[in-house]
């Protein structure tokens, strides 16, 4: 294990000195001090230090239990901690309710999607945008002091919709989706409210290789829009494929972070992920296995010989996606 | 058996009053478990508010402005008792409160200790004379066939289906907009809608606080043609609406209005039918008590019908509710 890391201090561009778990980033979006959370003699998070990049995609990994989703929940103020701080943009977002969490600029998305099922998909897209005039209880009932806005969002949801390829769905209920389009539909909502930060919590969970493929596009996309990107992924290969930093928990703490091609490397990963795959798993991507990306594609291709790649899932019948979900 | 008369009693339930009043809680039902989703199994109680919180003060010589504006304060201050310790909570939660609040309230005004405010047991009349004061139609009968009525009646029937109607299409002015669009997605998810920066606590707040408000209306139109008994609002009154908003359908405008309809019609027809084969003899062995209760099993047979077979209602959208979410 030892003889892999190197002696040196390391650094980094995106980093303020040293690299290491809870190191100082050069321009953080969120920073967070001593967030801890215990579900009764259980500490599920107990993070010490933690700074997210701005304008980049960070992964959050680790294994089953380590704390990543409840992190999640208790920066987005969906739980609350037992202690700790924690600011976003310089502002501190520590005890302020779920919903102001999302007005400042930091939205998520959810493990389990959560597409409203009886809503059209514009519906659903139209409830994302923000500071909405119609949304008053009195001024919802002047139409002509929403229309404008309306449409003005209308547009907005369907240039999203377009570039998810989800604009044929437009008017279907959301609960006529397959998994991973409401996956897809969950993130094109989000983008509605123009998030600073868009937190994903497993955006690739139950979503067929060739789907896959497509939602990391759109994550890689967010990035050069100057979004800023946090997601929870179990998947390695997808991880190393698109994250510019990667941060590892486990039993709750950060036991390592740094960009994917050295975080690898690290004892502390080794140790938090160490069981019956931390041989395969972890030891195909330091060695020259087979491009993770292209091995998806191949498999996507012996799956949907007659799909285009550009169309991917979301293109195909909806029968077809539904035996594709099946077969996973 | 005269079916005439049968006919007639049963297509006046169409514009009666009552049916009026049922089609408004209805409504207000609607606003809260339909397009919210919120379990309110009390909406009896905002009905005998509206109704105690019209009449108390109408007999104490308030002018009807006061006593309506009263009726509608009163419901609103009991939407907030209700939601403020409740909506934070899982939606289970709301249900209890209800059912269990509308069952003390009606205990508070049935109790002797306020026989002076509230009449206790034997409840409050005597106060229609604000309201008919105001009536603009001259005294007499008019209408035709099973339709004709006094000044008094076609005054309560106007005003009653006149409100139906504003309260239509305030319901149909909200959920056509963007704040429609917010309680209907709390209604499919709450978290998912916290998580857009939308405050759930404040929508589900202002959705309780307008369906408790159409309640207290309701209650208001259903005293005006007869006394306020605090026997009429027992948990079985909430049923009643649960029956005509599921029967109309959940989320729709016309669905409580005739869902109410179809409802009274029904109990009407059933009534006259049962009493008048008890009296040929072709059902001598009930009695016409009997026979009112088994207008009720049937109502509770016929609900039960109704969900297992047309949960979505008369009005309701099938395919909307094909989906299991």
């Amino acid at each position: 294990m030892s003889n892999i890391e190197t002696a040196a201090p390391q650094t980094h561009p995106l980093v303020k000195g040293e690299v290491g778990p809870g190191c100082a980033k050069t321009d953080p979006i969120v920073i967070a001090d001593s967030v801890t959370r215990q579900f009764g003699g259980l500490k599920a998070v107990d993070v010490a230090h933690l700074e997210i990049p701005r304008g980049k995609i960070t992964a959050l990994i680790g294994p089953n239990g380590a704390g990543k989703t409840t992190m999640f929940n208790l920066l987005t103020g969906f739980d609350k901690p037992n202690t700790g701080t924690w600011e976003f943009n310089g502002k501190s977002l520590a005890g302020v309710p779920a919903f102001k969490v999302a007005r400042a600029g930091m939205v998520r998305t959810f493990q389990l999607t959560k597409s409203l099922g009886r809503l059209s998909v514009l519906q659903n897209m139209l409830l994302g945008a923000t500071g909405q005039k119609g949304e008053g209880l009195f001024t919802s009932l002047i139409k002509p002091l929403w229309r404008a806005q309306e449409e003005e969002n209308t547009a907005r949801a369907d240039d999203l919709l377009a570039r998810f390829k989800l604009d044929a769905k437009r008017e279907d209920y959301a609960a006529s989706l397959s998994g991973g389009q409401r996956k897809l539909l969950e993130m094109a909502r989000a983008l509605m409210s123009k998030p600073e930060l868009i937190m994903l919590d497993e955006p690739m969970a139950g979503v067929n290789p060739a789907l896959t493929q497509s939602l990391l596009g759109h994550i890689k996309n967010l990035k050069e829009d100057g979004t800023s990107v946090l997601f929870v992924e179990h998947d390695m290969h997808m991880v190393m494929h698109i994250s510019d930093w990667v941060v590892v928990m486990a039993e709750g703490r950060v036991v390592a972070e740094g960009p994917p091609e050295n975080v690898m490397k690290d004892p502390a990963v080794i140790d938090a992920y160490l069981g019956a795959h931390h041989d395969t798993d972890l030891g195909d991507l330091m060695e020259d296995g087979p491009n993770p990306v292209i091995e998806a594609e191949r498999k996507a291709h012996e799956a949907h010989p007659e799909a285009e790649t550009a169309g991917y899932g979301v293109s195909t019948t909806p029968a077809a996606t539904d035996a594709d979900d099946e077969e996973k | 058996m005269d079916w005439g008369n049968i006919f007639g009693n049963a297509v006046g339930e169409i514009i009666s009053p009552t049916t009026a009043a049922y089609a408004l809680a209805a409504i207000g039902l609607g606003v809260h478990f339909g397009y919210t989703g919120l379990l309110n199994f009390g909406q009896a109680a905002f009905l005998l508010i509206g109704a105690y919180a019209f009449a108390i003060p109408t007999l104490a010589g308030a002018p009807i402005i006061v006593a309506v504006l009263c009726a509608i304060a009163c419901s609103v201050i009991f939407a907030f008792i209700l939601g403020i310790p409740t909506l934070r909570l899982r939606a289970d939660y709301l249900a209890i409160v209800t059912i269990a609040s509308a069952e003390v309230v009606r205990f508070i005004v049935t109790t002797t200790g306020l026989t002076d405010f509230t009449g206790a047991a034997n409840g409050l009349s005597g106060f229609k004379g604000t309201f008919a004061a105001i009536n603009p139609i001259p005294a007499g009968t008019y209408g035709f066939g099973p339709f004709t009525y006094n000044e008094y009646d076609w005054w309560v029937r106007i005003v009653g289906w006149t409100l139906v109607v504003l309260a239509s299409v305030l319901v149909w002015l909200l959920m056509r907009s963007p704040w429609g669009r917010v309680v209907k997605g709390i209604r499919e998810d709450e978290d998912a809608v916290r998580s857009l920066g939308k405050n759930v606590y404040s929508y589900k707040m202002q959705a309780l606080v307008i369906g408790g408000g159409l309640g207290s209306i309701a209650g208001i139109i259903f005293i005006l043609p007869r006394a306020v008994q605090p026997a009429n609002y027992t948990t079985g009154l909430t049923f009643f609406i649960w029956t005509i908003m599921l029967l109309g359908g959940a989320a729709t405008i016309f669905g409580p209005i005739i869902g109410s309809m179809i409802f009274w019609v029904v109990l009407s027809l059933t009534q006259g039918i049962l009493y008048g084969a008890i009296e040929s003899g072709a059902l001598g062995f009930l009695s016409t008590t009997q026979a009112g209760q088994i207008r009720f099993i049937l109502v509770g047979v016929a609900l039960m019908l109704l969900v297992i077979f047309r949960p979505q209602g008369i009005f309701g959208n099938k395919k909307e509710l094909s989906f299991s979410v």
